[in-house]
């Protein structure tokens, strides 16, 4: 009889949510399902044919076709002035591509993975990040640092850290982080566009995976704004923030939840700095219970932002505490049965969702 | 089987074109300089050393908070400025100032920067002699060591896609070599086949540290070849040597498409800023010497004398007139008002972010309930 009675409350209140979920569901009707990969591709190719200045700099991005293959066929179409294969510097090509980006060019740099970027680290941050501010407006840097970043699979500590909250925390840096394809279009050609410095957050198991796309998405103009999160499921229960890849299991989560009658709201950060704090907000007075997922290390992490930014703003409107899951406080290890235990798995996700609701047996009080 | 000495049998040549007479070496081939220009050049580095010496002393009598001085080195800075072009970019480490000044800007526009008030060009946002324009291509001094090198190369690489007349110039000193920047830099800039002239302020000392203790390579010039690139080492006390120098690398780096690096081999007189004694760390009779005796001010002096084209009175004239002028610029931009506190908030972005306008208004609410507690000199 509850069960019935829950059915009929769900009529009602979800007769606006249903249109929504039909979008969300299917982004267009006959919708063209393209990869991660194509769709950064195909970014790439539309800005760089439409702006001259745009160019690419990286290890392995021209002959080799990319070290993932995102850069596939570019160096063949635009030729080596604007495809440039690098030496193995990241220090040397990513202050050669603030440089041009000084001088008014703006590069696209691709670091293999974001793990590297950490030899280059002091450019991005003191050269690029700061410029604008440091000279008053005179040195813009209109330059887009992107690569794989966070967890892939077997590949060790030093190729699966997840740099978001490291970069985020900068002022004077963007951070996004697309999810599915048409994340990647629409946010890598807004990064291209933007006159300040972008750190572009992708995922190397996510190149390979298809997703739906509409014509609009497909559109040379199309473009996604820096700084708006997106609702992926509209929910009333709990809400759960995530970027990347965990978006997906967030929503993978959403779908276990629903057949235990809780409705969680997933939001796709898509952009960490800044971040969408209005989104969130919202979506937490909606709902009063939060989870904040990511792959990264726990500690000052992008969840602790996100946290932070609830209590401040929305305390009044928990009814639970804020649950962060992260990945585990150890550098990657590498064999996979440990691998596995080292990030975020969905029943990791789906049981902080069920606690937060107020759902399951506690976990015992640790000291 | 024959290893290559780690040290050459012979030390790297180094270009010279004037002696310490300030005659002309017999035999030494130069770019000839006309009387304006010579004037020019010898008034441009006047003016530096007077700037640096009174700017010094403001720093000593609390005026300003910090200084770095060029003593010494004033022959690089003028002579290789009036060898460029105004459409060069140059990117500076921070004892530059000089090609600051040969391009235009003014005392005044130096005393606001130092001052960091309302009419610095920075906003008051960086310590003071980080100076920076747009408008003379002079990318803004930045602290960090060596970073300027690779931007330098990236920004000759976007002139010769873009077909300029022009290249990108980079300063930097004997430390500075010793950064990763250096060595990627150089390479880059060889196998991209960019127009960048590497200019190496060889003064001995990167603060404490003597050359003896930062390589042991002969010098700088010598690691051209390493890379692929062609270098030169010159007598950065000698202007015309410099001149001569800067001029050629100049033509070859964008009729040619090349690096080209220059040792500039000189003294640091001064200390490395007025955060540090360096009686500290090397004999105070050395400095002297350099000081007086090899002096590139009164070298270039001598040599402009012996052409007729200069005298005592003209002296004694430029001297007193850059002196007031220079008192004047301090007084006004001492009174100043500093910049107002909404220069806190921008330019973080291209765009002002909501975030940023949210904390301007909360502080300047907190501002306006308790003044007392804010300075006075600071608009709202």
């Amino acid at each position: 009889m509850l069960a019935i009675a829950r059915q009929r409350m769900l009529g009602q209140s979800f007769k606006k949510i249903l249109p929504a979920v039909s979008v969300l569901r299917s982004y267009s009707s006959a919708a063209k399902q393209i990869t991660v990969r194509e769709a950064l591709n195909s970014a790439l190719d539309e800005e760089m044919s439409a702006d001259p200045k745009v160019f690419l700099m990286g290890e392995e991005v021209g002959e080799y076709q990319g070290a993932y293959k995102i850069t596939k066929g570019l160096l063949e179409k635009y030729g080596p002035e604007r495809v440039l294969d690098t030496p193995i510097t990241e220090a040397g090509f990513t202050g050669i591509g603030v440089g041009a980006a000084y001088y008014g060019l703006k590069p696209v740099v691709e670091f293999m993975t974001f793990n590297f970027s950490m030899q280059a680290i002091d450019h991005i941050i003191n050269s690029a990040a700061k410029s604008n501010y440091m000279s008053a407006g005179q040195i813009s840097v209109p330059i887009v640092f992107r690569g794989p970043n966070g967890a892939a699979a077997g590949v060790g500590a030093q190729h699966s850290q997840c740099y978001a909250a490291w970069y985020a925390s900068c002022p004077g840096l963007k951070v996004l982080s697309p999810y599915n394809s048409e994340d990647a279009r629409g946010l890598l050609k807004a990064a291209i566009r933007d006159p300040d410095p972008v750190v572009f957050l992708e995922n190397e198991l996510l190149y390979g995976e298809s997703f739906p796309v509409s014509d609009e998405v497909l559109d040379s103009s199309f473009c996604l704004p820096i700084g708006k999160a997106k609702i992926e499921r509209e929910g009333k229960d709990v809400t759960i923030t995530a970027f990347s890849k965990m978006v997906g299991y967030a929503l993978k989560v959403s779908e276990m939840l629903e057949r235990d009658g809780i409705y969680a709201e997933v939001i796709n950060l898509r952009s960490i700095r800044p971040l969408d704090r209005s989104t969130i907000n919202t979506s937490v007075r909606k709902t009063n219970r939060l989870i904040t997922v990511e792959e990264g290390f726990p500690q000052h992490g992008v969840g602790a932002e996100i946290c932070a930014s609830v209590v401040e703003e929305s305390f009044s409107y928990l009814d639970a505490p804020v649950e962060r899951i992260a990945g585990a406080d150890v550098p990657m290890p590498y064999a996979a049965n440990l691998e596995r235990m080292a990030v975020p798995q969905v029943e990791d996700i789906f049981r902080a969702a069920k606690r937060a609701c107020y759902r399951s047996v506690p976990l015992a009080a640790t000291a | 089987m024959r290893f290559l000495s780690e040290s050459p049998s012979v030390y790297s040549q180094c270009y010279r074109v004037l002696d310490d007479a300030g005659q002309l070496i017999s035999h030494s081939n130069f770019v000839p300089v006309s009387e304006e220009v010579a004037v020019k050049m010898y008034s441009n580095m006047v003016t530096l050393q007077t700037l640096d010496t009174v700017f010094y002393e403001a720093q000593r009598q609390g005026r300003i908070s910090f200084y770095v001085t060029s003593i010494g080195e004033e022959a690089i800075n003028i002579a290789s400025a009036a060898a460029l072009t105004s459409d060069d970019i140059v990117f500076p480490q921070y004892r530059e100032p000089g090609v600051l000044l040969w391009r235009g800007f003014t005392l005044q526009e130096f005393a606001n920067q130092c001052f960091g008030n309302k009419a610095d060009y920075g906003k008051g946002r960086q310590m003071p002699i980080h100076y920076g324009s747009n408008k003379l291509n002079y990318f803004t001094v930045s602290s960090t060591i060596a970073t300027q090198i690779p931007h330098a190369v990236g920004a000759a690489y976007s002139l010769k896609m873009d077909k300029k007349d022009a290249c990108a110039v980079t300063y930097f000193g004997d430390g500075g070599t010793s950064e990763g920047d250096f060595h990627a830099a150089m390479n880059f800039a060889a196998v991209t086949e960019s127009p960048v002239i590497f200019i190496c302020r060889n003064n001995g000392w990167a603060i404490s540290t003597p050359t003896s203790d930062q390589f042991r390579s002969d010098g700088i010039a010598v690691r051209g070849q390493a890379y692929g690139v062609r270098s030169i080492r010159v007598d950065g006390n000698d202007a015309l040597a410099m001149y001569s120098a800067v001029r050629s690398a100049r033509q070859m780096a964008v009729n040619e498409h090349r690096p080209i690096l220059i040792e500039a081999v000189t003294y640091r007189v001064g200390h490395h800023s007025t955060s540090d004694d360096s009686t500290k760390y090397r004999p105070a009779d050395e400095i002297e010497w350099w000081r007086m005796a090899r002096d590139p001010v009164t070298r270039f002096r001598k040599w402009i004398e012996i052409n007729g084209w200069w005298g005592s009175e003209a002296e004694s004239q430029l001297r007193s007139s850059i002196r007031s002028q220079l008192l004047h610029a301090i007084q006004i931009a001492e009174r100043a008002e500093k910049p107002p506190v909404n220069d806190l908030f921008t330019d973080v972005y291209d765009n002002i972010p909501s975030n940023l306008r949210e904390q301007e208004k909360l502080l300047k609410e907190t501002i306006n309930r308790h003044p007392k507690d804010y300075p006075a000199d600071v608009p709202i």
